[in-house]
């Protein structure tokens, strides 16, 4: 791995004042730190916000569930809190590559990094979440650029993802055998006036399948989207998966999802 | 280059590193416990398997400064008074290894399933260890191991 130099910030003004064109914020490092080691990435500055208390941990009011962006997986997985407001956001935590990365891996860096197989960034669409940055507000809708690209900007750093309570949710993955991340991963949520289902692994980035979304906000039984045929010209194809396979799992975890509310 | 103290099974270790430096091989290389082993090396395959401050974490991905003021434990720091740890014990009376590289990291990560949960099923077992491969034994007696030791502890 190329030499860096490592800071660690105690609070966030100086985590972002350090930041540059070569640099990386550093949370759990389970996907950062892997790329650095393979050469994939080099940075001349690594900027560890773990230190930074206030980036860390849960808070849940009335309607929304606030979780701090270095808060790791596995706390996400055991918080009673959330268990009880948002079940499936725990259940997808708990699924998250395996026990050693949900001891270290982060909330915000897995949004941060927006890798096209995350499950994160799922959730985040679905529960209309807000990512709430040093600077401003972002919607998650308007947050997922494309593949591994948000639109956060220089300096600019992740504090807390808030994520609305749905009435009732779901979370279904067809995950890689060997590492877990998501084939083609559907978060589903059942919110007062809309249902939204959220796809990852399937194209380059997470998005709102429109039709999906819009039979289920009519009906909300698996019946009503029983045998629906998606586009998959715009679908990833690989060794693991070809794009029509891909568009045929969506619709069967969306049944799946929806049959688990 | 940082000056970090960290406790390593026990003992308080100061040692300059470069920022760069990776914990497996700071644990290997400049304190000589090589009984941590390095497979994958990208954080798949869960030989390196350490505890840091307690829980079970990958310690070819984690840099050595991170964890500057912390407590490690490697498989090293496991035997008291001589005598060998209850999970150790049952790998042993299993026959849980063959080759015996993915052990140390089994063994780390398997201590910690129990930490978590006392009794767990051969279900909750085997994905506990979804993050430690074994090419060897087929996983069988793995299992078998943890229960025995979760029998004992």
């Amino acid at each position: 791995m190329k030499t860096f130099n490592y800071h660690s910030p105690k609070d966030v003004k100086t985590a972002s004042k350090l930041s540059s064109t070569s640099s990386i914020f550093l949370a759990g490092g389970m996907t950062s730190i892997p790329s650095m080691k393979l050469g994939l990435a080099t940075y001349k500055d690594v900027i560890d916000i773990k230190n930074i208390k206030k980036l860390s941990g849960i808070k849940v009011s009335g309607n929304s569930v606030t979780i701090g962006a270095t808060t790791k997986h596995a706390e996400v997985a055991s918080s009673k809190e959330i268990q009880k407001k948002i079940p499936s956001l725990s259940k997808l935590a708990g699924g998250i590559g395996d026990a050693q990365v949900r001891n270290r891996g982060t909330v915000g860096g897995s949004i941060a990094n927006n890798d096209p197989s995350a499950c994160y960034p799922s959730a985040c669409m679905a529960l209309n979440a807000i990512i709430h940055t040093n600077n401003r507000k972002i919607e998650a809708k308007n947050f997922f650029k494309d593949m591994f690209e948000t639109v956060l900007k220089k300096g600019e750093l992740i504090e807390a993802v808030e994520f609305k309570i749905p009435e009732k949710s779901n979370y279904q993955k067809h995950p890689n055998p060997a590492s877990r991340y998501a084939i083609v991963g559907i978060y589903l949520a059942k919110h007062k006036k809309e249902v939204n289902v959220a796809v990852t692994g399937a194209k380059s980035v997470v998005y709102i399948d429109k039709d999906l979304s819009k039979a289920l906000s009519s009906s909300f039984f698996s019946s009503a989207i029983e045998g629906m045929e998606l586009d998959s010209s715009e679908m990833n194809s690989d060794i693991h998966a070809s794009a029509d396979y891909r568009a045929s799992l969506v619709v069967t975890y969306a049944k799946k999802a929806v049959e688990a509310c | 280059m940082t000056k970090v103290t960290i406790e390593v099974n026990g003992k308080k270790v100061s040692k300059d590193v470069p920022d760069h430096t990776i914990l497996s091989v700071f644990l290997r290389d400049s304190l000589n416990l090589t009984g941590t082993h390095v497979g994958c090396d990208t954080s798949q395959c869960g030989a390196c398997v350490v505890h840091v401050d307690g829980k079970s974490i990958k310690s070819c991905s984690t840099l050595t400064v991170d964890i500057n003021g912390l407590k490690v434990t490697t498989i090293e720091g496991l035997v008291k008074d001589g005598k060998m740890h209850p999970m150790q014990e049952a790998f042993k009376k299993m026959h849980g290894l063959q080759c015996g590289f993915c052990t140390p990291g089994m063994v780390m990560s398997a201590i910690d399933l129990l930490q978590n949960k006392k009794n767990p099923s051969d279900t909750e077992i085997r994905k506990w260890l979804e993050g430690n491969i074994c090419r060897c034994t087929g996983y069988q007696n793995i299992v078998a191991a943890v229960k025995e030791a979760a029998s004992k502890m």
